[in-house]
């Protein structure tokens, strides 16, 4: 890409990230909105920094309860996608399932969890996220170890390859790339998850119980800046699980795939 | 199109098979596991299967026959539920058709103007990642409080708002992408008919974005369902089936199977989102080649 | 008044950069009305570029280009040319007799007129059960004789054509040379045909115009004379061969200059 290709694609939305909070502050004195409606950049960003600390130990809360929730949803969804590629008519019962619940805000069950364990475990909220992110790598790798391409398969075939040699050869290779897809779509997913769930009630020391308290004692520029600190956990988890797959397929020549 | 139908109705088949399933081990956890919840390598995660804390699957099923409340007037639980959630359906019908139209026009608007799509693109990607269903209380305080013209914003509105937020995201990006779709030759072949710009946008370039759109508009559905429940979770709202899940979760020590009626209830919901979108990708795609999926 | 005139034309993309392309330098062309017209050469020698100057899809950048006494902007305008590319290009969504009926529409036809030239197209080209059937359910050869139809639904005096068989396969080919040249007698219309492929053109044209790269131009115009009645006979015939030869020659004399004695890459010689 050119330099100014590059500048261009930066420069634009810099420009227009930059104007829209220069009308946000602009708007709000001019039209004298009022606090409880939209407070200004400015003010934003000040209780950011007041409430730092505090901002940082909820998000690790909720961080954490996303990441335990992250790594158990991978390490059981791969696991059981392995199983999948094996015993293919498990496919059509798992299958319609997944993409049922899909559709379906499946966060709900929380207040089902919450039941079932006692009521100052954060564990309810960390099954569900690995429930979520459960179901995403499932599908997605599953995915990648069976649609793999027929030539592959035939070129092993014609070497009398064990199905074992052609799942470390040919299948997991090329899952490798639907996994970090996968992962790509479950990092957000994991923190909205185990932002919401702390709307069911249980210990309140997490983002999102933080965000009401904050509303209910009319500090609307607080709510805010947490806030800001929920959207930036959720950047972060992003950008880890993008750094991850440059990592990963650096030199494969690896090529983009989805599914949700 | 019968094989059509036919693979349809297998797979709902099979989807009702797998819940019978989710049901048997749930079951047998009842049977096999620790009445007191226990530990598993030193972490409390086995959860209590007695039935306070695990009712049993007949129990939720019959609950619905019920009269919600203790109360002689009470209805029978299986209108209340099914009230709230055609409740919520229409807030997040309205907040999918907000959503789908502002997201459709930026995403035209985006393909005739590069440097809106330039400047805006990026950030309706990195809105996706970010966790945007934190603003739910924030918007939903606005009930109440905030006057337009006169006008008092319901807090209703606020659910829908937020549902009309989420649904916008995927379905601006997923219909820019299919807008984006049509194939140089056919655009080079509407610059030959001198068409203008709307004459190709409206017949070259919506139909060939349709195969895109559709998924986008799955997930739009299901992020409209899923910001109006986190709005009447986060507060409450009354009328909606979150707020059911809510107040029949904070009786489930007195009526476990309760809770249970009102999760299947949002469940439904969500379907139901998925339903209108699914015949919508039946009518729409009716004379389009299949494409080959498994 | 010629059918087209191109006169002093050249054609240069990145102009002042170090990634300059003379795709077309000082070409000059005239086509009279019903003659039919090849361009042929190596990749690189400007033809499609060409076609696109006659098009309007494309600003020369010196010279003019006349298409029916006007502009090629106004001609454009006035719909006065139909054009097929190699790919067939019909929109998946609209049934057979939909997409002959598009350029209709977006003149504002009413509906029973377009329907109406929709079917007289289909029975020129052969293909009249077909008018409800959706492209992808017929054959590449079928989908390019619809692509035709559509490109003379509003009887513009002039057609353009990009290699519009190179996709098909030898047999089914040579058939549509031959259709091809009865819709046109019918039609009486104009043809500027760019193709990759000696015999093709020899078959089909009045004249063909042998182009070569680096920088793109006409090296030569050859009449060729088949007379009326073409048929597979002719293809055997000892006209079609020397037609052939001549083409071939002119196209080597033009690689000579390259050093590539021998060997002409990019143009079929079957």
């Amino acid at each position: 890409m050119t330099f100014v290709n590059r500048l261009r694609n930066f420069g634009v939305p810099f420009v227009f990230g930059v104007a829209f909070l220069a009308f946000w502050e602009g708007a709000v004195k001019f039209f004298n909105l009022k606090p409880y409606f939209l407070a200004p950049p400015s003010k934003i960003l000040s209780q950011f920094f007041d409430n730092a600390s505090r901002i940082w130990d909820a998000a690790s809360v909720s961080g954490m309860n996303a990441l335990v929730g992250l790594i158990a949803g991978t390490v059981f969804g791969v696991a059981m996608s392995f199983i999948l590629s094996r015993f293919r008519f498990l496919n059509s019962l798992i299958t319609p399932l997944a993409i049922a619940l899909n559709a379906v805000p499946i966060f709900v069950l929380v207040a089902v969890l919450n039941n079932m364990y006692s009521i100052t475990s954060e564990i309810p909220r960390r099954i569900m996220v690995s429930l979520v992110v459960y179901f995403i790598v499932l599908v997605n790798v599953a995915k990648g170890l069976t649609q793999v391409k027929t030539t592959h398969l035939e070129i092993m075939r014609s070497y009398a390859a064990s199905d074992i040699q052609i799942l470390r050869k040919v299948r997991v290779p090329n899952a490798v790339p639907y996994l970090f897809t996968a992962l790509k779509i479950s990092a957000p997913a994991a923190v909205i998850t185990s932002f919401v769930s702390e709307y069911f009630g249980g210990s309140q020391n997490g983002l999102g119980s933080r965000i009401t308290s904050n509303i209910a004692n009319s500090k609307n520029a607080a709510a805010w800046a947490y806030v800001l600190g929920a959207c930036l956990l959720g950047l972060v988890f992003y950008l880890v699980s993008v750094v991850l797959e440059n990592v990963a397929s650096r030199g494969s020549g690896a090529t983009n795939t989805s599914t949700k | 199109m019968n094989q059509q139908l036919r693979r349809a109705a297998y797979r709902t088949g099979m989807f009702f098979v797998s819940i019978a399933l989710v049901a048997v081990l749930w079951e047998l956890y009842k049977i096999v596991g620790p009445e007191k919840g226990g530990k598993l390598f030193g972490i409390a995660i086995l959860p209590r299967s007695n039935d306070t804390a695990m009712p049993h699957i007949w129990e939720m099923l019959s609950r619905y026959a019920e009269p919600e409340m203790r109360s002689p007037n009470s209805k029978l639980i299986w209108f209340v539920v099914l009230k709230g959630a055609f409740y919520s359906f229409r807030l997040a019908f309205v907040g999918f058709v907000i959503g789908s139209t502002i997201g459709v026009a930026l995403a035209a608007l985006m393909t005739r103007f590069k440097t809106i799509e330039r400047g805006l693109l990026p950030y309706l990607v990195i809105s996706q990642t970010v966790p945007l269903i934190a603003l739910a209380p924030l918007v939903v305080s606005w009930g109440g409080k905030l006057e337009i013209f006169g006008f008092t914003w319901p807090r209703w509105l606020s659910a829908s708002v937020l549902g009309a937020f989420l649904a916008f995201f995927p379905i601006a990006v997923g219909t820019l992408r299919g807008l984006k779709s049509a194939p140089a030759a056919s655009l080079e072949l509407m610059d030959s008919y001198a068409a203008s710009w709307k004459q190709t946008l409206f017949k070259l370039r919506f139909p060939a974005a349709i195969p895109y759109m559709v998924p986008a508009f799955k997930l739009g559905a299901s992020g409209a369902v899923i910001g109006v429940v986190v709005a009447e979770i986060s507060t409450g709202l009354k009328g909606g089936i979150g707020r059911l899940i809510i107040e029949y979760a904070r009786q489930a020590t007195g009526d476990p199977a309760k809770v249970f009626t009102a999760v299947f209830g949002a469940a439904g919901l969500g379907l139901a989102m998925a339903g209108l979108v699914a015949l919508a990708d039946v009518l729409l795609m009716r004379n389009r080649p299949k494409e080959t999926t498994t | 008044m010629s059918a087209v005139h191109v006169a002093g034309v050249s054609k240069i993309f990145n102009q002042g950069t170090p990634k300059q392309v003379d795709a077309l330098v000082d070409v000059n062309l005239t086509v009279e009305p019903g003659e039919f017209v090849s361009l042929i050469g190596p990749s690189g020698c400007g033809k499609s570029t060409l076609l696109r100057l006659i098009a309007n899809l494309l600003e020369p950048t010196t010279g003019e280009v006349t298409v029916n006494g006007k502009t090629a902007a106004q001609s454009r305008l006035d719909q006065d040319y139909g054009m097929a590319f190699q790919q067939a290009g019909l929109f998946d969504w609209r049934s057979v007799a939909k997409n002959i009926e598009l350029p209709l529409e977006l003149k504002g036809w009413d509906t029973e007129k377009r329907a109406a030239r929709a079917k007289e197209m289909l029975e020129l080209v052969k293909l009249p059960e077909f008018a409800d059937l959706m492209p992808w359910q017929l054959s590449g050869g079928m989908q390019q004789r619809i692509a035709i139809a559509r490109a003379l639904a509003a009887h513009p005096p002039l057609l353009l054509m990009d290699e519009p068989f190179g996709a098909l396969d030898e047999m089914t080919r040579e058939y549509m040379q031959g259709e091809l040249l009865r819709i046109c007698a019918e039609t009486k219309t104009t043809v500027v045909f760019v193709t990759h492929s000696i015999p093709e053109a020899v078959y089909l044209s009045n004249r063909v115009v042998v182009m070569s790269p680096r920088p793109g131009r006409i090296t030569e115009v050859i009449n060729v004379n088949l007379g009326e009645n073409r048929s597979e006979d002719t293809r055997a015939a000892d006209n079609f061969f020397a037609g052939i030869t001549a083409v071939r020659e002119a196209l080597r004399g033009t690689h000579a200059d390259h050093a590539n004695a021998g060997a002409i890459r990019g143009v079929e010689d079957r």
